[in-house]
């Protein structure tokens, strides 16, 4: 019963998308061609994603780190 | 309703005057019903008489920025498709220049065409689709199919029956096949023929137009009247004729093209206020009257105001007790295109004029069809016997349009005489009682799910807000799917996000038919999304109304 919901959801899903990028009204050779390009960007992105953002997470982690690392020490030497 | 026109032995009186006595001028301050309407402003409060409430609520901003989405995918398939079509990759349906005219200017490179050709076409199956029957509250309509997405159809053979039909302008219900009912029709048409063959200057005025003209003056409560074939003929060919190069006419933003036309052809100076907003109007007037003709500076011949009585795209009645007390102060002339609300407002059915309770000589010029209420064709221009007799030496379509045919002037003379009540029974008051009684339950149900209306609560015209493109074709297909015949609006007839679906609703729709149409929409506006409305009224308001009276014990 759950599965046949959430499968009526999904379809429903399917059914806004394709309304509001107007793919209802395309014929079925520019659905393919629509629906590949969409999903060509969406698997770049996710990709890029995948490699880049830990490296950028990382290396900002460890800038802001830095930064106050930095701060800290200044302050421990005016006090002294 | 408090009706001030009483039915004393059959015979219905009808009153002009003495309406105010029974409404109290105070009862405009009791509005505060939903938010996101348009009330009445106080500073004009004796001005109406009963409150004035008008829809336009705005949809929420990322409805608008999904519907020009779905128009940005639309055009760059359109572009790929021209693309595809100018380079030979795909076969030409469409109109094209010939090999010989391809260095001459081009003819389909606008924006209309490039609309039309990828846009309209995919959802093209929409419109134009014939019936074959009377359109009553319920027509057939002929089966058709397309095998290439819609560029040819034909037509199967089959008949789809009894379709609930939402889309005519049947207000009152007079387009019947009762036999009984069209008696006096069949007698004229055996009598008179169906052809006049001549203009009415010549030898096409007959005894049946001049009986019809006494019928629409009385009707109206006005002087003379003077009627003519064709309702779009009627403004185009006759506001030429009125005003003229050194006049100045004002015309509202939302008019129909018939009266454009009109004030385009008769080469007066147009300019366009705001719809319906009486401020926009106001300073119009005031630059009109200060600063006069452009170059000049000389008073203007003739300052004319053109408005309709109900706008069929938006379903709003126009704000006349204004707009006369403006004129008066202002001295200018009032026409008034009663298209849409001869027959269908009014206590007893004589037009926003009745509705307002005002007297019907404040408008100048007062212009209407027996195309929508009255199952006919044709127009009409009503007013004082001065300007009535001045149309018929100058008007245009006096000298050269062919008159009205009789057995349709029999039609309206017997509509006419039934809405009087002339023939002896209420049934014409019980048709627009009736018709006040559905567009009220109809727009207060459609309020009630959620869905986005736009316009008066008094209007029987009521325009449905889609605003997706994707939308406009499911919604359509849906609805005949179910068997309900609806029409559908874009771009260009409304502005390109505001597409709608507009119900006109009939005195002859049955309960049982409103509801079958309202369960449809509940149900395709939950698969569709449609319930954009962020006021929708709770169901059952007597209900609350009794929990918070135990409550306050």
């Amino acid at each position: 019963m759950d599965i046949k919901r959430t499968k009526n959801y999904l379809f429903w899903l399917y059914c806004q998308f394709e309304l509001i990028t107007c793919s209802y009204l395309m014929e079925p050779w520019e659905k393919l061609l629509f629906y590949t390009f969409n999903v060509t960007v969406l698997v770049t992105v996710l990709y890029t994603a995948y490699t880049f953002v830990p490296a950028h997470l990382s290396t900002a982690f460890h800038f802001f780190l830095h930064l106050f690392g930095n701060q800290h020490e200044n302050t421990v030497s005016i006090v002294k | 309703m408090a009706n001030p026109s009483a039915v004393c032995n059959g015979h219905l009186h009808h009153h002009h005057q003495k309406q105010n006595n029974l409404l109290k001028s105070g009862i405009y301050k009791k509005n505060g019903i939903t938010k996101g309407t348009k009330k009445n402003g106080i500073s004009n409060g004796t001005l109406y008489k009963k409150t004035f409430i008008e829809h336009f609520e705005q949809a929420p901003m990322y409805v608008a920025v999904l519907t020009f989405l779905g128009f940005g995918v639309g055009t760059i398939f359109g572009y790929l498709r021209d693309f595809m079509r100018a380079w030979g990759l795909e076969k030409r349906n469409i109109a094209a220049e010939r090999e010989q005219q391809k260095d001459f200017v081009p003819l389909y490179q606008d924006f209309e065409n490039f609309y039309t050709r990828n846009l309209y076409m995919r959802i093209r199956d929409n419109w134009n689709r014939p019936i074959c029957s009377v359109p009553g509250p319920q027509f057939d309509l002929m089966e058709r199919v397309t095998d290439d997405y819609n560029w040819t159809f034909r037509f199967t053979g089959r008949t789809i029956k009894n379709v609930i039909n939402m889309g005519s302008y049947n207000y009152l219900g007079f387009a019947e096949t009762d036999v009984n009912a069209l008696k006096t029709v069949t007698i004229e048409l055996q009598k008179y023929g169906t052809g006049v063959c001549s203009t009415r200057q010549e030898m096409g005025t007959l005894d049946k137009h001049v009986e019809l003209e006494k019928l629409v003056a009385k009707f109206l409560g006005v002087e003379d009247a003077m009627v003519f074939g064709m309702g779009f003929a009627t403004n185009s060919m006759n506001i030429p004729a009125l005003v003229g190069k050194g006049c100045l006419i004002l015309s509202d933003e939302l008019n129909h093209t018939s009266l454009i036309l009109g004030a385009r052809l008769s080469r007066a100076t147009i300019r366009i206020f705001k719809h319906n907003n009486m401020q926009s109007l106001e300073k119009l007037l005031r630059d009109a009257i200060i600063y006069g003709q452009p170059r000049s500076r000389r008073a203007w011949r003739k300052i004319i105001i053109l408005v309709e009585g109900i706008y069929s795209m938006e379903g709003s009645i126009v704000r006349l007790p204004e707009i006369v007390s403006l004129k008066k102060k202002y001295k200018a002339y009032l026409y008034l295109d009663e298209a849409h609300s001869i027959g269908a407002v009014g206590a007893t059915g004589r037009g926003v004029v009745e509705y307002f309770g005002m007297n019907p000589d404040d408008v100048d010029v007062l212009m209407g069809t027996f195309t929508k209420s009255f199952g006919a064709a044709g127009g009409y221009i009503a007013g004082k016997k001065d300007l009535v007799d001045f149309l018929r030496t100058h008007s245009h379509s006096a000298v050269y349009a062919t008159s009205m045919c009789p057995p349709v002037a029999e039609q309206i003379i017997r509509a006419m005489k039934c809405l009087m009540g002339l023939d002896g029974t209420t049934q014409g008051l019980q048709r627009v009682r009736q018709l006040g009684k559905n567009t009220r339950y109809f727009r207060r149900r459609l309020h009630e799910m959620g869905f986005i209306i736009y316009g008066n609560d008094d209007s029987p015209v009521v325009p449905l807000l889609l605003y997706m493109p994707g939308k406009i074709g499911a919604f359509a297909r849906r609805m005949l799917e179910k068997n309900i015949g609806v029409v559908v609006v874009g771009f260009p007839a409304t502005p390109i996000t505001e597409s709608r679906a507009r119900f006109c609703v009939s005195a002859a729709h049955t309960r049982e038919m409103l509801d079958t149409v309202l369960n449809a929409l509940d149900e395709l506006g939950d698969f569709l999304h449609l319930k954009y409305s962020r006021y929708s009224k709770s169901s059952h308001p007597e209900l609350y109304e009794e929990t918070r009276l135990e409550l306050e014990d």
